[in-house]
């Protein structure tokens, strides 16, 4: 029995409108391939968080952000330096700059301990159960005061992507157009770099680091499995986010009774979540999904057999030494050259298909195409013949050679291809070996 | 204070010397493997490793705790984490391979997932009545005091394998690590070879876990040999002074955070390791931002100085006599160079006693200055004539080819020089410009 | 994927008996991703020559040197040296892959980059020793680069830089040389000591496959000339095939039917 409280609610509105600001970043860092510096920069921004608590012995929303900005810029910089003085990888550099800062931020944080109660644990799991005790007016409501952080946050984000659009659209897709129009690429990558740290510092407190880690790459990486156009892309991201929120706060106090437990911590459960989903995405996307793309490997496989038993038949008919026109299962796979040689499995498939479709009839041990399956049939005899011509005329291939590469692509050549083949040997209308192309 | 680290340093305990034996000799192993690491460009892949062994050592102290076991012997939450780690490499292998997402993205979603994950199960434990879940805390932030005599003993042994394994196979690892297409071609099994470093590095990670913390131990294996680059362009001097390094992070990081237990070990550690770094960054002997900053201001200043006095000898080649006003128009539109500029390179010269002037008189040259002025303009001389004669290049670039190659090089590139162009002697060839050209400013 | 169907049974060619050729080619099929770069390679080229081997960016160049090499998988194809196959023969080979395949920061000297070339003659586990250097530091000497032989390599110019990758291939001291791209970015003066060579290495009877972009210099480089886009459009003396008729057909874009057919290949699998 799962009780709800307030308390729960706000910890879903937070984790919301965490997972909104970062996943709308995110996106972007993820579309440039800049994913770990995410990582990096939310690791990094400990430190700038630590002296900030030490220097006002507060938790003053106002210097933290300032301290995030600059320290966002400061390691994007830095990483650069350590590149180019290092000589090390993009990632080593990085690897190198955020474990540094984050050791010294720990360290500091326990100083700051003294003045602002605060733990290192926070800083990965945030102290989401908190939430409630410090409340602020804004315009009008009172709010918690985290949740009135992210909400400005997230609003601060949205405003700027809406007004950069464009912009970081074209940088991220083209950087080098992007220059020549005049937009610095460099200054998107670094305003991208200030947001994030923003980000982080707005729902690190909240949520915990782990939690914008996983928010900051996960939503965005799920939307680039589903979507190719940016929009759609930021919605999903958004979506996705909001979703694990929900999702993961119900799974935190809901799931672990089932096993005798008590509740767990929310943020590490939501970014389980965002990892279930991106598995979904991973699975069932509708084009890259592995399910699709292994379904439509078998579709292609069943049309690639039920072709080759069509241009058999198709050949069979147009043997005039074969008076019902039709082949029997042993011809198929003793027929010279046959595709089906050794593959009596393939052809039970493929037949069964065909008869299904109503593309051959079966009398006794028999099989022949019927009047639907002759169209067919011939349609991929003339891919074959054409493919033969082709290569031919301007391949140059010998002509025992030619059966197998025809062959093969006979099964890829859709409507476009068949109609640009044509019409480069519209006056031919024989194959290489001299017969008809239908 | 000082007296307590002064007694941890200096091993008077007998729980301190096993502490600093199990982290100095992880901190020896991680500098080790770590170059090899750092040149296969590995390291992020390490980071996401470490990251995904969390959730691996919560199931296993809950399968232990289940079990009816205490949960918190050592070897288990060790063989938890190596699953889970190995598993988590698996994902982004699994995820860059059949997905149109960088690798970039996949170490960015198995690293923070399955650290969630992993959050969320150390959530239930810390909830859990009577288990002793303190244990499991010291995983993420690194906790060295409560190492004992085994682990440390474990981690020695690891290091002494990777330290064996190294020097024995030194030459394979370097052949495969720079160019592993070559490697194959001339037959050397280089994915075994490259499963052995990754096998090395990962036991190093997991054996660390506890000392350094899953967040910081990639620190172990990157930032000494990241180090060590910047003082040495040779492979072995670079394991050596990586080795070094981690050694002595981890012993004053040991050392430091045995008098302040507040801290967490690893943070303390990886701060002197980034000290370390930062000294190295700013002051390496190879490729040190301060070296190089005091080398090409020396290069800078040299440029200037042999500017002014070669287009002060032609000036007075020249045989035109004015004012000191109109001189310095001269040098100036020669170089095309700012007051600022001018006025600078005239006080290096004249401070170092190569010319000298009366006041509102024309700059001359002192008998130093002279000779000096004499050798810097035969040199661009003769490189002109090379370069115009040996090398192809057309003579309007030969003035700019001449500029730059003389500022660079060494005596020993004069003496051949000379021995290329010989009926030079050790006369003062004639520019190659014409002489309208030199008088328009065009240099000479 | 059934790429398979287009490689054809071995017993249909009578390989020339009477003089083993240098590299026997037959059937190779590279597929990269499901998408075929190299179809169908057949190749047969006699010993003691320099061949170049030609053809538009992508039409699978480095990819052939690296299937004869067994650097990537074919998805059909033997590969023979001298007549037995590829990998009974390694130690015959030798190796210059293309310049930017490695980080030329990576922490070591010209000399022992091009000890590299000695390492399989060493075995395992042992060290390099002085007579090693001595070898290689002759192998240095070949290429004109003894001087520099203990300059951290990022510090070399790029012709400088091929001129090692070449001295290490010598020092493998092998009958048959692939070399990828050796004259790219390089100075006029390493093109002139890199030509030095390849007829230093023909008249002391090695075979050198050298990947080439430079049409202009073809006939002055090259006996053998392979005309590659995809499938081998032509192979023969330079004399007899490098003809405008083959250039065409190699570079024109009389094939772009095909490109489109391979397109749909990839799409429709991946």
């Amino acid at each position: 029995m799962i009780l709800w409280t307030s308390l729960d609610t706000w910890i879903v509105v937070a984790g919301a409108l965490a997972g909104a600001a970062c996943a709308l970043v995110g996106a972007f860092l993820v579309l440039r391939k800049t994913s770990m510096m995410g990582d990096a920069i939310s690791h990094a921004v400990l430190p700038g968080i630590a002296i900030a608590f030490i220097m006002t012995a507060s938790r003053a929303a106002g210097v933290m952000f300032i301290g995030a900005a600059i320290v966002g810029v400061i390691t994007a910089l830095l990483v650069e330096v350590v590149r180019r003085y290092g000589k090390l990888e993009h990632g080593a550099s990085m690897g190198v700059v955020f474990t540094v800062l984050f050791a010294v931020g720990l360290i500091l944080i326990e100083r700051a301990a003294r003045h602002v109660d605060i733990h290192p644990e926070h800083v990965l799991y945030g102290a989401v159960e908190l939430v409630p005790l410090h409340v602020v007016t804004l315009a009008g409501f009172e709010l918690p005061r985290g949740v009135a952080v992210l909400l400005v946050t997230l609003i601060v984000n949205l405003t700027v992507i809406t007004a950069l659009f464009k912009e970081l659209r074209l940088a991220t897709f083209d950087p080098g157009l992007a220059t020549t129009l005049g937009i610095n690429a460099t200054a998107m990558h670094y305003l991208l770099m200030t947001l994030t740290a923003l980000t982080t510092v707005a729902a690190f407190e909240v949520v915990g680091s782990i939690l914008v880690i996983a928010m900051l790459i996960v939503p965005g990486a799920t939307a680039h499995l589903l979507t190719r156009r940016l929009l759609p892309f930021l919605v999903v991201s958004v979506v996705v986010a909001v979703m694990a929120a929900f999702l993961g706060h119900i799974a935190a106090i809901g799931i672990p009774p089932w096993f005798g437990f008590e509740d767990t911590s929310s943020s590490g459960s939501m970014a389980t979540v965002l990892g279930l989903l991106f598995l979904l995405a991973f699975l069932a996307a509708p084009e890259q999904g592995v399910i699709a793309r292994g379904l439509n490997l078998a579709g292609l496989r069943l049309s690639i057999v039920t072709q080759d038993a069509l241009g058999l038949l198709a050949r069979a008919a147009e043997d005039p030494q074969n008076p019902d026109a039709g082949l029997s299962f042993a011809d198929f796979c003793l027929v010279s050259r046959s595709p089906f040689t050794a593959r009596a499995p393939a052809l039970t498939v493929a037949l069964l298909l065909l008869r299904l479709r109503g593309q051959v009839s079966a009398s006794g041990n028999r099989y022949r195409l019927t009047a639907r399956g002759r169209a067919e049939a011939l349609r991929v005899l003339r891919a074959h013949r054409l493919w033969e011509r082709f290569f031919y005329d301007d391949g140059q291939v010998e002509l025992d050679e030619l059966h197998a590469a025809a062959d093969l692509l006979e099964h890829y050549t859709d409507a476009g291809l068949r109609n640009a083949l044509a019409e480069r040997f519209a006056g031919q209308s024989t194959d290489p070996r001299g017969r008809r192309i239908p | 204070m000082i007296t307590q680290l002064l007694r941890v340093l200096s091993l008077a305990d007998y729980n301190t010397r096993v502490v600093m034996f199990g982290t100095v000799t992880l901190g020896i192993a991680g500098g080790v493997a770590g170059v090899f690491l750092l040149l296969r460009r590995r390291a992020l892949l390490v980071d996401a490793v470490s990251h995904a062994s969390l959730p691996g050592v919560a199931a296993a102290f809950l399968l232990a705790v289940t079990l009816g076991g205490s949960g918190r012997s050592l070897p288990v939450l060790m063989l938890g984490a190596l699953v889970s780690g190995l598993l988590g490499m698996g994902c982004v292998i699994i995820i860059s391979r059949f997905t149109r997402l960088s690798q970039d993205a996949a170490l960015g979603i198995v690293l923070s997932v399955f650290f969630g994950f992993g959050a969320a199960l150390l959530g239930i434990i810390q909830k859990m009545r009577g288990a002793q879940a303190a244990g499991l805390d010291g995983f993420i932030f690194g906790k060295t005091a409560s190492m004992i005599r085994s682990e440390a003993l474990l981690i020695g042994i690891a290091a002494l394998v990777v330290i064996v394994l190294t020097a024995v196979l030194f030459k394979e690892l370097r052949l495969f690590t720079f160019d592993p297409d070559f490697a194959a071609g001339d037959g050397w099994p280089v994915q075994r070879l490259d499963l052995l470093l990754m096998t090395l590095v990962v036991a190093v990670t997991i054996l660390g876990l506890q000392a350094v913390g899953i967040i910081l131990i990639i620190a172990i294996l990157i930032v000494p040999p990241a180090a060590a680059r910047f003082w040495t362009d040779n492979l072995l001097v670079m394991v050596l002074l990586s080795a070094l390094i981690g050694a002595l992070g981890a012993y004053f990081g040991t050392g430091i955070s045995a008098i302040a237990p507040r801290l967490p070990a690893g943070a303390v550690i990886v701060t002197v390791l980034g000290a370390a770094f930062l000294f190295s960054l700013l002051f390496g002997s190879s490729r040190g931002v301060v070296r190089a900053a005091l080398w090409s201001r020396a290069v800078n200043r040299n440029t200037l100085r042999q500017n002014l006095l070669r287009a002060l000898f032609e000036y007075e080649e020249s045989g035109v006599r004015h004012g000191m006003q109109e001189q310095l128009q001269y040098l100036q539109s020669v170089r095309g160079w700012t007051v600022r500029e001018l006025r600078r390179a005239i006080r290096m010269l004249a401070r170092s006693g190569m010319i000298y002037h009366v006041s509102g008189q024309p700059w001359r040259f002192s008998e130093t200055g002279s000779g000096a002025a004499m050798r810097v303009t035969r040199n661009h001389r003769l490189w002109e004539v090379y370069l115009l004669e040996h090398a192809d290049v057309a003579p309007s670039q030969v003035d700019q080819g001449a500029d730059f190659i003389e500022h660079v090089l060494g005596e020993t590139l004069v003496a051949e020089l000379e021995a290329a162009l010989p009926r030079f002697g050790k006369a003062l060839p004639t520019s190659v410009h014409s002489l309208s050209n030199a008088d328009h400013g065009g240099g000479g | 994927m059934r790429l398979q169907t287009l490689s054809l049974p071995e017993e249909r060619f009578k390989p020339a008996t009477d003089q083993k050729p240098a590299l026997h080619v037959r059937d190779l099929t590279v597929a990269y991703d499901r998408k075929p770069v190299l179809w169908d390679v057949d190749l047969d080229v006699p010993p003691s020559l320099v061949a170049g081997i030609v053809g538009p960016n992508g039409a699978g160049k480095s990819t052939l040197i690296k299937a004869v090499l067994d650097l990537v998988p074919h998805a059909s194809g033997v590969v023979e040296i001298f007549g037995k196959p590829y990998r009974r023969q390694r130690r015959l080979v030798g190796y210059v892959p293309q310049r930017e395949s490695v980080d030329w920061d990576y922490p070591i000297t010209a000399l022992e980059l091009v000890a590299m070339g000695l390492y399989r003659k060493i075995g395992w586990c042992k060290p390099v020793t002085a007579p090693h250097r001595c070898r290689a530091l002759e192998g240095l000497a070949e290429v004109g680069m003894a001087a520099l032989a203990h300059r951290q390599i990022s510090r070399l110019s790029g012709g400088q830089q091929q001129r090692i990758f070449l001295a290490r291939a010598l020092v493998q001291d092998a009958q048959i040389y692939f070399m990828d791209e050796p004259f790219a970015g390089v100075d006029a003066a390493t093109e002139k000591a890199i030509i030095a060579i390849l007829q230093r290495l023909r008249e002391q009877g090695k075979t050198v496959f050298v990947v080439h972009h430079d049409l202009e210099s073809v006939r002055h480089y090259f006996d053998y000339l392979i005309m590659l886009n995809m499938r081998v459009v032509a192979a023969g003396p330079v004399a007899d095939v490098f003809t405008s008729e083959n250039l065409r057909r190699t570079y024109g874009g009389r094939l772009t039917l095909l490109d489109r057919a391979v397109d749909a290949i990839g799409q429709g699998t991946h």
